[in-house]
Parts: structure tokens; sequence; C-alpha cells
């Protein structure tokens, strides 16, 4: 299958290690990934901040930047979501019925990487090796308005040399939640600190998840308290091999389980 | 009333809010600036995870065992739509069932309405004091400041009301007001306020509770005057309704020789089959029980049986504005049952008082905007990570975080002059539109990483607005090149 690969915003531009991953991934499995080189972004962030209306530029530039892509894969569920659920409403209520149609054709068309694995290709078992203790963070986006349910977890157990470990109060937001994390920064810190706790609880190297922007803020979290742990996107771990180990990392554990 | 004439009305949508200066709906701080303070209190922190985890619990075992629960939702959410769809048709016909059963209806426009109404009936009765049912509405409103200032003494019957009461405090929790007090907490108040009260009185429940029941008992047996909210009014057959568990409502209601009820205009349902729906998903989802003990009802008044005089106050206060959003008139659905501030992560950690009203948790971050007008609580629609778990428990299916969403956005386009923020969010999304500029702000954003002299992190000190991730979160250098620049540079095309 042909592949539009939607880097997402944060990923393209500060991650970009996590897009390389997933193309690596859809790479290895036999498909054909293509990168339309004029994606920016989904339009979640001003939407979510009160920037409808400026959003629907942005979804106006999403949706040419991928006309005609046989599916489209993103590793977000929150901004598969917000294609999903806020693309199309956004252009509507600007009164674009044109844009929100082709918007609401092409989320059709739009998957989360763990969706995309499990439900389009029905695979399990990516053939990755990852020799590491790992949690899975359920980010709330995927959890609630996506409803991945346990994808991620039957790709993680398939994967070898992995030990899942479960986190617990794992249903809890994290706390990034956007621009919530610097307009109410002390209570997304105080939601920050009780995830942290409870990753730290399971003596996990490596926490991971599906949503590249709330890593970025538990890994800022363990990063700055200089806790081993640290987070790493699904992505990197479904496209290591024995061969290939993504990021730059030992292959062998750094702490034995 | 001491209430100050604001010089434009609040409105929202041209309609009026709740006016300025009376009530309980707007906080004297921002809620960062409120909840900066409640997040330093350890004990805050450690009796509302206690709390909250408990009721959680207990709310997700007793929905579990529904298994008609979706459905269930779904009528409770389709039976409220077609209500306010029809309001002011419910509402007149309630009024002829409560009028045709002996009963007086009154109209207020507003809280200052509402409160010299109630007032004026309380003053004719010649009676000095009134016990009160737990009431939202009448917090709303800030009543007992109102009866007070009248030189009425008003006793607050609720357990956890009477708390709040005695230690001058504010409610916290729309079901358990004084959700932010532990047991040693509440005997000291108890120790220090009730006249009489037995000094060797210990933090035990059961003690703490009979210190209550003696001190309440007193006030239901001299009482002349009774307020109450309502759950739920029938428009045809005029019933009014009130669910609870201590059975300090049923003494009010029954007791008093006059009874009045301050009920807010969304709490009508049109027949009495839909309680069937409404008595089923409200204690479920509140107190975690299949059913509340104490279940009131009634219609206008009954010779020779309970009050012999009865007024419904109908409470506008801003509903009517909130019903003419199309997104967010959904807002009007709540049952009151409090089920999205237990499982709200920001409530669990900021606590109920950072939201400033009556109102908390993300039901509040909804109303309390919409009530008042989105600019007078305009922090209020982002005190939320949008995580969704509201929406998940709500019994009546009100998507809040869609609503928080939208009503960000009325207070962004309600800004008469450009902020710092809109200035940004408008130069970046005109780069977001254009590929050819996205590029260039992705290499700006990319020249960060010069500040980090090759560390793997940027500094910890970075000014405003970075500054507020930064002081608890590292930020990675950006790195060298974008995913689709490396893409390109190896692909081409």
């Amino acid at each position: 299958m042909k592949v539009a690969l939607f880097a997402t915003c944060l990923v393209d531009t500060v991650q970009p290690q996590v897009a390389m991953a997933t193309a690596r991934l859809l790479q290895r499995l036999g498909h054909e990934v293509v990168v339309p080189r004029d994606q920016a972004c989904c339009g979640q962030m001003h939407v979510n901040t009160g920037y409808r209306r400026e959003a629907v530029g942005i979804v106006a530039n999403h949706v040419r930047a991928f006309a005609g892509a046989e599916a489209i894969v993103a590793p977000s569920g929150s901004c598969v979501a917000s294609i999903h659920h806020q693309q199309a409403d956004v252009a509507r209520r600007a009164g674009d019925e044109e844009l929100a149609r082709a918007a609401e054709e092409l989320a059709g068309r739009t998957y989360e990487l763990s969706q995309f694995l499990v439900d389009v290709l029905g695979v399990t078992d990516v053939g990755a090796y990852y020799p590491h203790r790992v949690t899975y963070h359920p980010t709330c986006h995927s959890l609630r308005l996506l409803e991945v349910g346990d994808r991620p977890y039957q790709l993680l157990r398939a994967v070898r040399g992995l030990e899942l470990v479960e986190l617990p109060g794992a249903e809890q937001c994290c706390g990034f939640g956007g621009t919530f994390a610097v307009k109410n920064a002390d209570t997304s810190t105080a939601m920050l600190t009780d995830k942290m706790a409870n990753v730290l609880s399971t003596h996990a190297e490596v926490c991971t998840a599906g949503d590249a922007s709330c890593l970025l803020h538990i890994g800022g979290g363990l990063s700055r308290l200089r806790a081993g742990t640290r987070t790493v996107h699904l992505a990197e771990i479904l496209a290591s091999t024995e061969e290939a180990v993504t990021p730059d990392q030992q292959t062998a554990p750094s702490v034995p389980a | 009333m001491t209430a100050t004439v604001p010089p434009k009305a609040p409105t929202f949508l041209g309609l009026p809010t709740a006016p300025r200066g009376v009530g309980h709906l707007r906080g004297d701080q921002s809620f960062p600036d409120a909840a900066r303070g409640a997040l330093r209190d350890g004990q805050l922190r450690a009796n509302l995870g206690h709390a909250t985890s408990t009721i959680r619990g207990k709310r997700a075992r007793v929905v579990a065992e529904v298994p008609d629960w979706e459905q269930l939702r779904a009528a409770g959410k389709a039976l409220k739509a077609a209500t306010m769809a029809r309001l002011d048709e419910h509402l007149e016909e309630l009024e002829r069932q409560v009028t045709a059963r002996g009963g007086v209806v009154h109209w207020a426009r507003d809280a200052n309405e509402a409160n010299e109404i109630v007032t004026r009936l309380v003053l004719a009765t010649g009676a000095p004091e009134v016990v009160k049912v737990k009431s939202m509405a009448t917090q709303e409103i800030g009543l007992n400041e109102a009866l007070e200032a009248a030189g009425l003494d008003v006793f607050e019957t609720d357990l956890a009301e009477l708390i709040v009461q005695l230690g001058e405090d504010k409610p916290s929790h729309i079901l358990v007001p004084a959700i932010h007090k532990n047991r040693a907490e509440i005997r000291e108040i108890f120790a220090r306020t009730i006249p009489g009260v037995d000094p060797g009185l210990t933090d035990d429940p059961r003690r703490l509770a009979m210190a209550a029941r003696q001190h309440l008992r007193e006030r239901f047996l001299r009482a002349r005057v009774a307020v109450s909210g309502a759950n739920f009014g029938v428009a045809e057959t005029g019933t009014l309704t009130v669910v609870e568990s201590e059975g300090n409502g049923r003494m009010c209601l029954t007791l008093p020789e006059t009874l009045i009820t301050v009920m807010g205009i969304e709490k009508v349902v049109p027949t009495w089959r839909d309680l069937e729906v409404f008595l089923q998903l409200l204690p479920r989802s509140s107190t975690g029980e299949r059913m509340n003990p104490y279940t009131s009802t009634w219609a206008g008044v009954t010779p020779g049986d309970g009050p012999q005089e009865f007024h419904l106050v109908l409470l506008d206060n801003g509903r009517t504005a909130v019903l003419a959003d199309e997104v967010g008139r959904e807002a009007l659905h709540c049952i009151r049952c409090s089920a999205c501030l237990n499982v709200c992560p920001v409530y669990e950690r900021a606590g109920g008082h950072s939201y400033g009203s009556v109102y908390p948790g993300p039901i509040g971050a909804i109303l309390s905007p919409q009530l008042t007008g989105v600019e007078d609580n305009a922090s209020l629609p982002y005190a939320s990570s949008l995580c969704g778990a509201c929406f998940e428990v709500c019994p009546v299916a009100i998507d809040i975080p869609s609503i928080l969403v939208h009503l960000r956005a009325e207070h962004v386009e309600a800004q008469q002059k450009p902020t710092a923020e809109g200035v940004a969010f408008k130069a970046l999304a005109r780069a977001m539109s254009h590929p050819r500029l996205w590029h260039l702000a992705q290499r700006a954003a990319g020249l960060g990483r010069l500040l980090s002299r090759g560390r793997p992190t940027l500094p910890n000190v970075l000014p405003p607005p970075v500054s507020g991730w930064t002081r608890s979160r590292d930020l990675p250098t950006p790195p060298r090149k974008t995913f689709v620049e490396q893409w390109t540079e190896e692909h081409g095309r």
C-alpha cells in the first residue's frame, strides 16, 4: 500500500526521529511511504486555544497537502482525533462547506499508527526487537476520542525482548493538554508529578505512548528530575530490530529486569 | 440590597446574564492564580485525592452493574434536549399545574429579583429565621447573604453545607460542599461553633453526625419557613422533587408552614415518567448509590398535610442566554450529579475554590462563564487539559470538552484589541497555512538549538511564555533538520 505520512508539526520540528521510525517501520512491513513536502499542522493547537477562525487556513493547507493520498498515517492519537473530530467543524463554522467535505473525506482515510497497523494492515507482530522494561501511558485522546483500546498493548506484547509492565493510574491524564501546559503550568505540573510517580514506581527503563506531545511533557519532567526513565514513542519501539535499533541506544538492557 | 449597579450589564449573545455584585458565580482571581495557592496546600491535595478516588470507585462499581447504562444516558440526553427545545411551553405548563394545586409561582429574571422575592415572602410570614435544604440555585444567587441582610437567621441543614456555614467557608463541590475538609478539621469547626456541644467531641464520623443532628433537630422543630431548591419540576403534574441522603430535606419540606422553592428554569421535565430515567441516572452518578435514601415529591399544598403555603420561584439568571448558544446550551442539561468533578484531574488537584464559582469542576468551567458572560470568567474554559474523562462519565452525555473549546473561541473572538497571544497565533496560523513560510518558521525554531550550546536540553530559564514550560520541564534541543527536510534529502520529492 502507498502510505502518506503526516509527521505532525511537533514531531516534524522537534522530534524528527519519531516520524523517521514510523516511515522505517511501514517500509519494513512492505509499504511505500510518501512524505508530502507541503504538510504543516492539523490545526488542533489553534482550535483548542480558541483560534478556530485562524485554523481554517491550516486545515485548508493540510487538505491540499494530502489530497489524493490513499491512506494517511500519523504517529499521534491527538492529531488524528483532531482531523476526525474538529477539522470539518472548523471549516463548516467558517462557512466553507467544500473544505468541510474535503476534510471529512480525508479524515476517513487518516489513521493513528496503532489503528493502522492492527485494523488496516492486520498485524500485531511487526517483527520488532526491543530488550527493555517498558510501561505504556494511554494518552487521553487515543483512549477516549479514538478509542484505540488495547491495540498498542497488542503491538507491544509482540515485541521480542520487551518486558511490558502495567502503569498504575494509567488512564489519568499526564497534564499536558496543549497550551494548558503553559497557561495552567502549576496545575499541569501537579498532574505531571503524579504521573511521574506512577511511571517511576514501575521501575521501567522506558515510558512509551502514541503521542509525542504527551511524551515531551512526561519526558521533560523526568529529565528535569534526572530520573533514569526515558520516554520513547511507540513508533520508535516498533521500528527497532536486532539489526537497526532506533533511536541511538544500546540494545542491552541498562537495568536488569 | 447592597448590590452595586454595574456600568454596563453583562450579556452573552446579546441576552442579559447573571448580574455582577450578587451571588457566587465569579471569583476574585483567575483560575491559574487561585490554583497556584491551592496546589501548595498539601492537606487539601490529600483530602481531595482521597475523597474523589473513593467516590470514583463507588460510581464505577454501581454504573457497571446496569446493563443498559448507555441507553439510559442516551435517553437522559434526548429528554433534556427535547425539553430545552420547548422550554417556554413546559414552564408555562408547570406554572399552570402548580397554581391549580394551590401554589404560587414567581418569575425571577436574575439573582437580585429572586433574592427580593424570597426575602419579601419570608418577611411576610413574620418568622425570624429559615431552615434550608441544600440547593445550588440559592448558593448561586447568594440568598443566604440577602436574607441575613434583611435581619433573618438562615440555617443550612445539609451536613456538609452546615460545616461550610459554621466554618464561614465556601462550598467547593456540588454534592459534597465540604469535600476539602477532613474529619479532624470538621471536629474543630463543630467544637468551636456549635453552642453547647459536648466538649469531649472526637473526630469519629458517628459522633460528628450526632452532634450536627442534635444541633439541627431543634431548628427543624421550631422552623416556620423552609427554603429549598429542586432537582426536577414535572410540568404535567406540577410536582417538585428533591433527592437527598440525610433526611434533613424531608424535615424541611414537611414540617414548616411555609415552603419556598427556588428552581432554575432548566430543571423542568415534561412528564412524571421522565423521572424514571433521571432517578436512575442521578444517584449512581452522584453518590455512587443504587438509589438515594430520600426522594421527596410534592405538588402545591395539601390541606392538613405539610406546608400550607407554597411558593415556587423560577430563576433565569443567565440561563436564557445559555439557551441561545447552539453549542453551549448542552450545559443546561446538567442534573448536578458532580461525577465530572470526581473524575477531573484538574479539579482533584486545584480544588473547587480555584474556580471562584459555586459550580466548580468541568461543568462549572462551561456553566459559570455562560451564566455570567464569558468575559467575566474568561480563565475557566482554559482550566482543563481536555482529557475527556468528564464527558465519559456524564449521565446525560454533555460533551464538556467540545463546549470548553467553543467557549475559548468565544473569549478569543470577544477581544476588541489585539493581544500578544492573538498576534502570535495569527502569525503562526499564517505560517502553517503556507508551506514556504512554515519551512522558514521551522528553520527559525531550529535555531533555538544554539541556546543549548551542545547540550541535549534547552536552558531552564527562558522568557515567558516558554518559562511556563521550562520551570518544571526540560525542553529537548531542536534538531538541525526537520523530518521533512531529512526525508526530502534522502528521497527527493
